[in-house]
């Protein structure tokens, strides 16, 4: 018997991009509190790293090397994850490719970069979800997050490439959701705002990490508002650093989440 | 009947319905499954996903081998073995593998390593095989190295991608539970707008042919299931109500009355399952099975005689090949389905035939298939085997 706190809280979760930064962070918080998580990373080294200091820590991990924009890769995750820790409650598709760093402007952008930008970050979510939220829908719950970027929202240059993957996830997502209303299967779009990432220092090496959040912090405060019961509509994107929870609920604190 | 070679288009697949109880064929789509379905029925699908099943290797003096894994055994997995070629060859055509002893040691690609563990007297083909690791190394080895099992009237090789179903969850089928191809979203989602209750469980699906005639008579070999108490309770409901509980392909039947067959009634909880349906076989739990179009030699074709008659399902199979229907996993389907009580135009007639059927599958399983449910071991045991195999025929 599960209470309705207990039937919000994954038991299972998928986490591309799970080697560094965001994903690394919301791998530990979810198995810190009990899920059994599969990460997807490209580079093993990074992957069993986290994979190591998770288990160290009590946890239940395990690491996929495949590449998410890779269609032939789809079907090894998707089996692979389900085969180790059982159906997946929570697809997190954080793994995201920038393009050609420094960025560039559009005009400078090559066709290829463009395109790559497009399989890792738009492509692969697609495919990915394509292949997990049928059983999600069969089993009457699941939750799918895209982990997206102010850069989807504002015409930032240089970020032509990754802001248009971002914008379309977004859209992705609210189609989803639009879809498959009713089946309690939902989708949410995170921005978690600039966080003191690789991927952050690739894009602004000059900014200050003083200024910029730690993913602990916002993996928390992802993992708060995907947990808390009422506390996110499907198809809705979310601000993470703005989030707050519904009145009257109990979110569930997991780190010392800063506003 | 013509193979599906390349694939039927999933938007262009065929729906042939046979209705039992007046003999009627008509000539349908998948989408009219949303029409021909009414409200309280239960659809039960099989969520297994499609392993890449095939491995190539070596034996130890180096001769080529393919091995397709058939099933899982309690100590690893039950594998056919194929000699020098792959699947462009027809299996039957193709050279048997050499000789693998127990203690063999097979090299296969990926770095995986096997050793056979015990040979099947019913074929030197069937081994039973421990594989050098397991668990997350074990699938990942797999995924790495294995490709979709497949046949050789498909001319271009199979990505994995493509033998799934639009559902598929637990990697557990070795050959793709293909009669859930056609079944799309658009399909599923508005069977439940409508009413219908979509059901799934879980049932390994084991290999379809092997190219040894005395294997193949043994098909299908024990094969593994699981059925999620929400599934049960949802049949339940439905038989309570007298409505239909239809099986999409013969693994959901297989799994539903394997498990019937095992307890007594039908329970939430996993095993495994060797009955063999067949002619005479008296479902308890299916009233109806969607499934694809299947010809006399293949062992689905007697599950269809469980539920049509031989007239009837030789009228059905001569419609279907002057019609064009096209056969195998990527191929058309079948649909044999009762008027059901909850229709207009449902007859005394045919209900008072439902209430006897159930009557009399109410106590004990009288037929002599049904009785030849054994052991998983039975694999291993050839009289017992030999026996139920020449049951099937």
């Amino acid at each position: 018997m599960e209470d309705l706190v207990m039937s919000t809280h994954p038991r299972t979760a998928l986490i591309t991009g799970g080697s560094r930064g965001l994903g690394r962070a919301l791998a530990r918080t979810l198995a810190a509190h009990g899920t059994r998580v599969v990460l997807v990373a490209r580079g093993a080294a990074d992957l069993d790293a986290v994979v190591a200091q998770i288990r160290t820590a009590g946890g239940e991990a395990y690491g996929i090397v495949a590449d998410v924009g890779d269609k032939g890769a789809i079907y090894p995750i998707a089996g692979e994850a389900a085969a180790l820790v059982g159906e997946i409650e929570l697809l997190i598709h954080d793994a995201s490719d920038l393009g050609a760093t420094p960025l560039r402007l559009l005009l400078d952008t090559e066709c290829e970069d463009f395109a790559r930008v497009l399989e890792v970050n738009l492509l692969g979510p697609f495919r990915l979800t394509k292949a997990l939220a049928g059983p999600m829908v069969l089993a009457r719950r699941g939750t799918v997050v895209l982990i997206s970027s102010d850069a989807a929202a504002e015409a930032y240059p240089r970020w032509g490439a990754y802001g248009v993957s971002k914008a379309a996830l977004d859209h992705l997502g609210r189609i989803w959701a639009a879809e498959l209303e009713g089946t309690g299967v939902r989708f949410v779009s995170v921005d978690p705002g600039e966080m003191d990432t690789r991927t952050h220092a690739d894009a602004i090496p000059d900014a200050d990490p003083a200024t910029l959040a730690a993913p602990e912090d916002v993996a928390g405060r992802i993992l708060d508002l995907v947990t808390t019961p009422g506390g996110v509509a499907s198809g809705a994107r979310v601000i993470a650093s703005a989030w707050t929870p519904p009145a009257g609920s109990s979110a569930r604190s997991t780190c010392g989440v800063s506003p | 009947m013509t193979p599906a070679v390349g694939g039927r288009a999933v938007g262009d697949v065929r729906l042939l319905v046979v209705d039992p109880s007046t003999g009627a064929l008509d000539d349908r789509r998948p989408d009219d499954l949303v029409s021909l379905l009414t409200p309280g029925d239960v659809l039960v699908l099989n969520d297994a996903a499609t392993l890449p099943a095939s491995l190539r290797g070596v034996a130890p003096d180096g001769a080529p081998l393919e091995l397709r894994l058939a099933g899982t055994s309690a100590g690893g997995f039950y594998a056919v073995l194929f000699g020098a070629g792959d699947w462009r060859q027809r299996t039957e055509d193709r050279p048997p593998p050499p000789a693998v002893p127990a203690g063999t040691a097979l090299r296969l690609d990926g770095g995986l390593a096997a050793r056979v563990v015990g040979v099947s007297p019913l074929s030197p083909r069937l081994v039973e095989i421990a594989f050098d690791r397991g668990g997350a190394a074990l699938y990942a080895a797999l995924y790495a190295a294995g490709r979709p099992v497949q046949y050789a009237y498909q001319r271009a090789p199979l990505a994995l991608w493509s033998v799934q179903t639009a559902y598929g969850a637990r990697p557990a089928a070795f050959e793709m539970p293909s009669a859930g191809r056609p079944l799309t979203w658009q399909i599923l989602l508005a069977l439940q707008a409508r009413g219908v209750s979509v059901a799934r469980l879980t049932h390994a699906a084991g290999l379809s042919a092997t190219g040894d005639p005395a294997l193949d008579a043994a098909l299908p070999l024990p094969e593994r299931y699981a059925i999620p108490p929400e599934t049960v309770a949802r049949v339940d409901a439905a038989r309570a109500a007298d409505r239909r509980v239809v099986a999409v392909g013969t693994t959901v039947v297989r799994a539903l009355e394997g498990a019937v067959a095992a307890r007594g009634r039908l329970a939430a909880g996993a095993g495994t399952t060797d009955l063999r349906i067949g002619p005479g076989f008296v479902p308890r739990v299916v009233t109806d099975l969607l499934t694809g179009m299947h010809v006399p030699e293949e062992s689905h074709y007697a599950v269809l005689r469980a539920f049509v008659d031989a007239r009837l399902l030789a009228r059905a199979t001569r419609h279907a090949e002057t019609a064009g229907y096209l056969s195998h996993e990527f191929g058309d389907l079948t649909l044999v389905l009762r008027r059901s009580a909850a229709e207009p135009g449902y007859d005394a007639a045919s209900s008072s035939r439902r209430r006897c059927r159930k009557r009399r599958t109410a106590g004990s399983i009288s037929s002599p298939i049904a009785r030849s449910y054994v052991s998983e071991a039975s694999v291993f045991r050839p009289r017992r085997a030999r026996r139920s195999a020449r049951a099937a025929q």
